[in-house]
């Protein structure tokens, strides 16, 4: 049991609901020992929710709980809150829940004035004996019509509120409007209601384009700060769910550096390494832009790292997905035999953008995704209301960037065409990480897939434009030429890369050429060297011996003179006269 | 003289509130007037006895239940409305 030492504590003490986004949008739940006004029309919830506070309270917060049934057999209403898994059973066994059937008795018959003394005597030894800090009047309106006039539906009213306030019970009235009473005579003591209680909050259900659509709103609630917004809600499978825009203090927790590979590797290379895991992917491009090649290279390259992932297809069947990616030697057959691939096809759901977020949701948590795909998103935007539709698309970026999910998405950009790059039509781009765009290039009498990434956050990604390029064997990027301003894709790439190829070939010869050349030269000079040095070699020799005859023949001259003048007996002293 | 099917009622009533003294007090009266001898009358006090109107079903007080003769009849309020409370109780014939 909940210890409350004083009313005025109280007054901001909450009575926790366990529905995640009414918590939020109320800070924290129901003003607790107080009253609050649920109000909304036949099939708006009404039920669920003030049931699922009560289950909330016996499950979670140790605080038991009636629910008085004045419309519904308590059995009928147990019986419908079965698909939810809340145990109704086990908590009634328990003494944590308690159900009163007390609508009117049909055949009864009214003679002078009554009052609820009877029944609040009734539920209070029942609250004190199992110690109830929660109670729901479920449909009052109907007790209240057997009121002769308004005068003793107020006295009632205030008789039931003074009651609850006295017992410092939570209590939780709801009011059926919209239906059979709305004279405005039978609406006062509801205005008086609203004004005389804690809190109060109105469900809608209506159709939006023929797309059910259901909202919530806190009116009022004194003492507390709450989210005056509308915020939609769907009954899911463990009750409401009410979303809200922006959960404080979500997404950014966990900033991730690490890089998943998109499944290009010359795209992963243009990103520096692939997208940033956690991150939320946008590829827009017109029809045949292979926006799903891409989902689909991202989605086997997941897998091959093990990742599981979820893959929604929205446009085609799934089974057919998988046999195109195949022709581009994509293959997600293999992944999906092993259970790490989910295809899910979502013609398969129906309903408002709420039903698909909250389907995707589900999937991915039951799959363990790590890595999610929706093919296109912009189909959302036909799901009713086109502002609701982006707020889901916005929630889903921040749910899956808050668990870590990898997220890509595809949207169509055709209509787009002619506005500015602004936004697609959930003006997703803004919201995206990373925003790659296709488009078709017609030229020369073809049509080729260009590829530019538009923006990357926290990447210096490359600024050009790619030409994408589907063939058996997969993805490839190529580089495109300009010529003349014009970007060259296809044929007129390949043209031009040909006569690349042809001017670098007539180069390559013309070097080579160039260089036999100079080797000829070369070779010729080393002979011309050659032949002069013999022929210096031969002077040489010449010239050494011509020095050796000329010596050789002045010393027989010398030898001679001698000779002769020995011969002839000539005084050395005298000269020769001349 | 005790006529063989006595009128049994069983009155709901919330303490001594206005609206339950009153109606034990036109009960009474009515039986006087109209069943003389033929009449026993239970009252319960749903503040004495809470888990009873619980079972009971009976939330809204005064709730008159004519348990017999024939089938069980649930009469809401004051019981003001004498016609009404005779009609209810197929005794219109005996109205004055």
């Amino acid at each position: 049991m909940k210890s409350v030492s004083s009313p005025v504590v109280k007054a901001t003490a909450k009575a926790p609901t366990g529905i995640a986004g009414f918590d939020d949008i109320t800070g924290g739940g129901l003003p607790c020992g107080r009253t609050t006004l649920l109000v909304g029309g036949p099939g708006s919830g009404k039920t669920i929710l003030a049931l699922q506070f009560l289950v909330h309270g016996a499950q979670a917060c140790k605080e038991p709980g009636i629910f008085v049934a004045f419309e519904e057999a308590s059995k009928r209403i147990e019986a419908n809150a079965e698909s939810f898994g809340w145990k109704l059973d086990e908590l009634r066994r328990r003494k944590k829940l308690f159900f009163v059937d007390a609508q009117p008795v049909p055949d009864r018959v009214q003679s002078g004035d009554f009052d609820l003394g009877g029944m609040l005597a009734a539920l209070e030894a029942q609250a004190r004996e199992m110690g109830a800090r929660r109670i729901v009047f479920d449909a009052l309106n109907i007790v209240l019509a057997l009121l002769p006039d308004a005068a003793a539906k107020r006295r009632e009213i205030y008789r039931l509120h003074e009651w609850l306030l006295a017992r410092e019970l939570t209590g939780l009235i709801t009011l059926q409007a919209g239906g059979d009473e709305a004279g405005a005579g039978s609406q006062k003591p509801f205005g008086f209601m609203q004004f005389m209680v804690d809190c109060a909050v109105i469900l809608n259900h209506s159709v939006v384009q023929g797309v059910s659509q259901r909202n919530l709103r806190v009116q009022k609630y004194r003492g507390s700060s709450f989210d005056e917004d509308e915020a939609p809600f769907l009954i899911g499978k463990s009750g409401l769910e009410v979303a809200v825009a922006r959960t404080p203090g979500r997404v950014d927790a966990k900033v991730s550096h690490e890089r998943v590979s998109s499944g290009v590797e010359r795209l992963d290379t243009m990103l520096g390494g692939g997208y940033y895991r956690g991150a939320s992917v946008l590829i827009t491009g017109s029809p045949g832009t292979a926006k799903t090649t891409l989902s689909g290279a991202f989605a086997e390259a997941a897998c091959r790292r093990g990742e599981r992932t979820l893959f929604v297809s929205f446009d085609s069947e799934y089974t057919e997905v998988i046999r195109n990616l195949a022709s581009v030697g994509i293959q997600l057959n293999p992944y999906m035999k092993n259970g790490c691939l989910h295809m899910i096809p979502a013609r398969t759901i129906t309903g408002s953008a709420e039903i698909y977020l909250w389907r995707i949701k589900t999937l991915a948590k039951e799959h363990g995704a790590r890595c999610l795909v929706i093919d296109p998103v912009y189909t959302w935007s036909k799901s009713g209301n086109e502002a609701t539709a982006h707020s889901v698309v916005e929630r889903l970026i921040d749910w899956s960037k808050a668990d870590g999910i990898t997220l890509l998405c595809t949207s169509l950009l055709d209509e787009m065409s002619g506005r500015t790059e602004g936004g697609s039509p959930l003006q997703i781009s803004a919201l995206a990480d990373t925003w790659i765009h296709l488009n078709h290039l017609v030229q020369a009498g073809e049509r080729n897939r260009g590829m530019s990434i538009i923006k990357s956050r926290g990447t210096a990604h490359s600024n050009q434009v790619r030409e994408l390029i589907l063939s058996d064997a997969g993805v490839t990027l190529t580089d495109t030429y300009t010529a003349g301003g014009e970007v060259l894709m296809g044929t007129l790439r390949w043209q031009k890369e040909s006569a690349d190829r042809v001017a670098d070939e007539v180069d390559e010869v013309a070097e080579k050429l160039k260089r036999v050349r100079l080797d000829a030269e070369e070779a010729e000079l080393e002979v011309r060297v050659k032949s002069l040095q013999v022929e210096l070699e031969a002077k040489q020799a010449e010239k050494a011996l011509l020095v050796r005859t000329m010596e050789s023949r002045a010393g027989d001259l010398s030898r001679d003179r001698t000779r002769m003048g020995e011969l002839r007996g000539a005084d050395a002293a005298i000269p020769e006269p001349k | 003289m005790k006529r063989p099917n006595p009128f049994k009622f069983r009155l709901y009533v919330a303490g001594d509130a206005p609206n339950s003294a009153q109606a034990l007090a036109n009960l009474r009266t009515l039986c006087r007037v109209h069943l003389p001898d033929r009449h026993q009358i239970e009252v319960v006090d749903v503040f004495r006895e809470p888990k009873r109107a619980l079972a009971d079903r009976v939330f809204l007080t005064p709730t008159l239940v004519k348990l017999a003769p024939g089938a069980t009849q649930i009469i809401v309020g004051t019981l003001s409305h004498t016609q009404t409370v005779l009609w209810a109780l197929g005794l219109e014939t005996l109205a004055p």
